[in-house]
Protein backbone atom coordinates (compact mmCIF):
# COMPACT_ATOMS: atom_id res chain seq x y z
CA UNK A 1 0.00 0.00 0.00
CA UNK A 2 3.06 2.30 -0.14
CA UNK A 3 2.35 3.91 -3.54
CA UNK A 4 -1.18 4.92 -2.58
CA UNK A 5 -0.08 6.49 0.71
CA UNK A 6 2.00 9.04 -1.24
CA UNK A 7 -1.16 10.35 -2.90
CA UNK A 8 -2.54 13.66 -1.50
CA UNK A 9 -6.07 13.66 -0.12
CA UNK A 10 -7.85 15.45 -2.97
CA UNK A 11 -6.30 13.17 -5.61
CA UNK A 12 -7.23 10.06 -3.62
CA UNK A 13 -10.84 11.22 -3.28
CA UNK A 14 -11.12 12.12 -6.97
CA UNK A 15 -9.58 8.80 -8.05
CA UNK A 16 -11.82 6.84 -5.67
CA UNK A 17 -14.99 8.55 -6.93
CA UNK A 18 -14.05 8.10 -10.61
CA UNK A 19 -13.05 4.45 -10.25
CA UNK A 20 -16.19 3.59 -8.28
CA UNK A 21 -18.42 5.42 -10.75
CA UNK A 22 -16.78 3.71 -13.71
CA UNK A 23 -17.12 0.24 -12.18
CA UNK A 24 -20.74 0.93 -11.28
CA UNK A 25 -21.58 2.09 -14.82
CA UNK A 26 -19.91 -0.98 -16.32
CA UNK A 27 -21.84 -3.23 -13.95
CA UNK A 28 -25.14 -1.51 -14.80
CA UNK A 29 -24.37 -2.00 -18.50
CA UNK A 30 -23.78 -5.73 -18.09
CA UNK A 31 -26.92 -6.09 -15.95
CA UNK A 32 -28.76 -4.71 -18.96
CA UNK A 33 -26.96 -7.31 -21.07
CA UNK A 34 -28.43 -10.05 -18.89
CA UNK A 35 -31.93 -8.69 -18.38
CA UNK A 36 -33.09 -7.30 -21.74
CA UNK A 37 -35.06 -9.72 -23.84
CA UNK A 38 -34.04 -9.21 -27.48
CA UNK A 39 -30.67 -8.82 -29.14
CA UNK A 40 -31.38 -5.34 -30.48
CA UNK A 41 -32.25 -4.14 -26.97
CA UNK A 42 -29.31 -5.92 -25.39
CA UNK A 43 -26.79 -4.28 -27.70
CA UNK A 44 -27.56 -0.84 -26.25
CA UNK A 45 -26.56 -1.69 -22.70
CA UNK A 46 -22.85 -2.51 -23.16
CA UNK A 47 -22.32 0.24 -25.72
CA UNK A 48 -23.45 2.97 -23.32
CA UNK A 49 -22.46 1.38 -20.03
CA UNK A 50 -19.00 0.09 -20.79
CA UNK A 51 -17.87 3.07 -22.85
CA UNK A 52 -18.82 5.56 -20.12
CA UNK A 53 -17.46 3.25 -17.41
CA UNK A 54 -14.17 2.82 -19.24
CA UNK A 55 -13.92 6.59 -19.64
CA UNK A 56 -14.41 7.17 -15.89
CA UNK A 57 -11.88 4.50 -14.84
CA UNK A 58 -9.34 5.81 -17.35
CA UNK A 59 -9.70 9.42 -16.15
CA UNK A 60 -9.32 8.21 -12.55
CA UNK A 61 -6.17 6.30 -13.48
CA UNK A 62 -4.86 9.38 -15.31
CA UNK A 63 -5.38 11.59 -12.25
CA UNK A 64 -3.72 9.01 -9.99
CA UNK A 65 -0.60 8.54 -12.11
CA UNK A 66 -0.24 12.26 -12.92
CA UNK A 67 -0.17 13.11 -9.21
CA UNK A 68 2.05 10.15 -8.27
CA UNK A 69 4.69 10.92 -10.89
CA UNK A 70 4.19 14.74 -10.58
CA UNK A 71 4.02 15.07 -14.36
CA UNK A 72 1.11 14.74 -16.77
CA UNK A 73 0.60 11.01 -17.45
CA UNK A 74 -1.53 10.90 -20.56
CA UNK A 75 -0.88 7.36 -21.78
CA UNK A 76 -4.41 6.34 -20.70
CA UNK A 77 -5.69 8.67 -23.42
CA UNK A 78 -4.44 6.03 -25.86
CA UNK A 79 -6.87 3.43 -24.50
CA UNK A 80 -9.66 6.01 -24.23
CA UNK A 81 -9.33 7.13 -27.86
CA UNK A 82 -9.04 3.53 -29.02
CA UNK A 83 -12.18 2.47 -27.10
CA UNK A 84 -14.15 5.48 -28.34
CA UNK A 85 -13.23 4.71 -31.94
CA UNK A 86 -13.60 0.93 -31.89
CA UNK A 87 -16.70 0.27 -29.76
CA UNK A 88 -19.20 1.89 -32.18
CA UNK A 89 -17.48 0.26 -35.16
CA UNK A 90 -17.57 -3.25 -33.70
CA UNK A 91 -21.10 -3.06 -32.38
CA UNK A 92 -22.53 -1.51 -35.55
CA UNK A 93 -20.84 -4.27 -37.50
CA UNK A 94 -22.25 -6.88 -35.14
CA UNK A 95 -25.76 -5.44 -35.45
CA UNK A 96 -25.46 -5.47 -39.24
CA UNK A 97 -24.50 -9.13 -39.07
CA UNK A 98 -27.41 -9.93 -36.75
CA UNK A 99 -29.80 -7.94 -38.95
CA UNK A 100 -28.81 -9.75 -42.12
CA UNK A 101 -29.03 -13.11 -40.34
CA UNK A 102 -32.51 -12.28 -39.08
CA UNK A 103 -33.64 -11.16 -42.53
CA UNK A 104 -32.23 -14.25 -44.20
CA UNK A 105 -34.13 -16.44 -41.76
CA UNK A 106 -37.28 -14.31 -42.13
CA UNK A 107 -37.67 -13.74 -38.39
CA UNK A 108 -40.32 -11.42 -37.00
CA UNK A 109 -39.42 -7.94 -35.82
CA UNK A 110 -37.07 -7.03 -38.65
CA UNK A 111 -38.18 -5.45 -41.96
CA UNK A 112 -38.15 -7.86 -44.87
CA UNK A 113 -36.25 -7.29 -48.10
CA UNK A 114 -37.86 -4.43 -49.98
CA UNK A 115 -38.35 -5.24 -53.67
CA UNK A 116 -40.05 -3.29 -56.44
CA UNK A 117 -42.02 -5.00 -59.19
CA UNK A 118 -39.44 -3.87 -61.78
CA UNK A 119 -36.48 -5.31 -59.86
CA UNK A 120 -34.81 -8.44 -61.18
CA UNK A 121 -35.79 -11.60 -59.33
CA UNK A 122 -33.68 -12.42 -56.29
CA UNK A 123 -30.69 -14.67 -56.92
CA UNK A 124 -31.16 -18.32 -56.10
CA UNK A 125 -29.66 -19.51 -52.81
CA UNK A 126 -26.14 -20.83 -53.01
CA UNK A 127 -27.17 -24.38 -52.20
CA UNK A 128 -29.44 -24.58 -55.24
CA UNK A 129 -26.59 -23.92 -57.65
CA UNK A 130 -24.47 -26.85 -56.53
CA UNK B 1 -7.12 7.98 5.85
CA UNK B 2 -7.28 8.88 2.18
CA UNK B 3 -5.15 5.86 1.27
CA UNK B 4 -7.59 3.61 3.13
CA UNK B 5 -10.53 5.28 1.35
CA UNK B 6 -8.90 4.77 -2.04
CA UNK B 7 -7.97 1.18 -1.20
CA UNK B 8 -11.52 0.34 -0.14
CA UNK B 9 -13.13 1.97 -3.15
CA UNK B 10 -10.73 0.14 -5.47
CA UNK B 11 -11.70 -3.13 -3.75
CA UNK B 12 -15.41 -2.37 -4.23
CA UNK B 13 -14.78 -1.39 -7.85
CA UNK B 14 -12.95 -4.67 -8.44
CA UNK B 15 -15.89 -6.62 -6.98
CA UNK B 16 -18.31 -4.72 -9.24
CA UNK B 17 -16.14 -5.34 -12.29
CA UNK B 18 -15.88 -9.03 -11.44
CA UNK B 19 -19.68 -9.19 -11.20
CA UNK B 20 -19.86 -7.42 -14.57
CA UNK B 21 -17.55 -10.07 -16.02
CA UNK B 22 -19.81 -12.75 -14.51
CA UNK B 23 -22.88 -11.20 -16.19
CA UNK B 24 -21.07 -11.04 -19.53
CA UNK B 25 -19.95 -14.65 -19.15
CA UNK B 26 -23.52 -15.68 -18.41
CA UNK B 27 -24.65 -14.04 -21.66
CA UNK B 28 -21.75 -15.61 -23.54
CA UNK B 29 -22.56 -19.13 -22.31
CA UNK B 30 -26.33 -18.81 -22.35
CA UNK B 31 -26.92 -16.48 -25.34
CA UNK B 32 -29.66 -17.90 -27.51
CA UNK B 33 -27.90 -16.98 -30.75
CA UNK B 34 -24.34 -16.45 -31.96
CA UNK B 35 -24.54 -12.66 -31.98
CA UNK B 36 -25.51 -12.65 -28.28
CA UNK B 37 -22.40 -14.66 -27.52
CA UNK B 38 -20.21 -12.23 -29.46
CA UNK B 39 -21.80 -9.32 -27.58
CA UNK B 40 -21.11 -11.05 -24.26
CA UNK B 41 -17.50 -11.60 -25.32
CA UNK B 42 -17.15 -7.92 -26.20
CA UNK B 43 -18.32 -6.67 -22.81
CA UNK B 44 -16.33 -9.44 -21.10
CA UNK B 45 -13.01 -8.20 -22.45
CA UNK B 46 -13.86 -4.55 -21.75
CA UNK B 47 -14.67 -5.40 -18.11
CA UNK B 48 -11.50 -7.47 -17.82
CA UNK B 49 -9.45 -4.57 -19.18
CA UNK B 50 -10.96 -2.21 -16.59
CA UNK B 51 -10.25 -4.75 -13.84
CA UNK B 52 -6.58 -4.83 -14.86
CA UNK B 53 -6.52 -1.00 -14.84
CA UNK B 54 -7.80 -0.96 -11.25
CA UNK B 55 -5.01 -3.41 -10.30
CA UNK B 56 -2.62 -0.92 -11.92
CA UNK B 57 -3.99 1.98 -9.83
CA UNK B 58 -3.65 -0.09 -6.67
CA UNK B 59 -0.04 -1.10 -7.30
CA UNK B 60 1.02 2.23 -8.81
CA UNK B 61 2.91 0.62 -11.70
CA UNK B 62 2.35 1.28 -15.38
CA UNK B 63 3.01 -2.32 -16.48
CA UNK B 64 -0.70 -3.08 -16.09
CA UNK B 65 -1.49 -0.32 -18.56
CA UNK B 66 0.37 -2.15 -21.33
CA UNK B 67 -1.59 -5.32 -20.63
CA UNK B 68 -4.86 -3.36 -20.77
CA UNK B 69 -3.87 -1.78 -24.09
CA UNK B 70 -3.05 -5.17 -25.62
CA UNK B 71 -6.35 -6.63 -24.35
CA UNK B 72 -8.34 -3.79 -25.86
CA UNK B 73 -6.57 -4.05 -29.25
CA UNK B 74 -6.82 -7.85 -29.52
CA UNK B 75 -10.42 -7.80 -28.30
CA UNK B 76 -11.35 -5.33 -31.02
CA UNK B 77 -9.76 -7.52 -33.68
CA UNK B 78 -11.49 -10.61 -32.30
CA UNK B 79 -14.93 -9.04 -32.18
CA UNK B 80 -14.62 -7.64 -35.71
CA UNK B 81 -13.47 -11.03 -37.03
CA UNK B 82 -16.41 -12.78 -35.33
CA UNK B 83 -18.91 -10.22 -36.64
CA UNK B 84 -17.42 -10.57 -40.12
CA UNK B 85 -17.78 -14.33 -39.84
CA UNK B 86 -21.43 -13.98 -38.82
CA UNK B 87 -22.09 -11.60 -41.70
CA UNK B 88 -20.49 -13.58 -44.52
CA UNK B 89 -19.62 -17.01 -43.24
CA UNK B 90 -15.90 -16.42 -43.84
CA UNK B 91 -13.41 -14.09 -42.17
CA UNK B 92 -11.17 -13.13 -45.12
CA UNK B 93 -12.68 -12.87 -48.57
Amino acid sequence: MTPLAALPDWAAVVTAILVLLGALLTFVGTIGLVRFDSFYRRVHAPTLGTTLGAGCVLIGSMVCFSVLQSRPAVHEVLIAVFMTVTTPVTLMYLVRAAFSRDRLEGNEGVPAFHREESDPPPPAPRDAEA
Amino acid sequence: MSAALLSWSITIAQILLALAMACATYRMLRGPRAQDRVLGFDSLYVSGMLLILTFGIRSGSTIYFEAALIISILGFVGTVALAKFLLRGEVIE
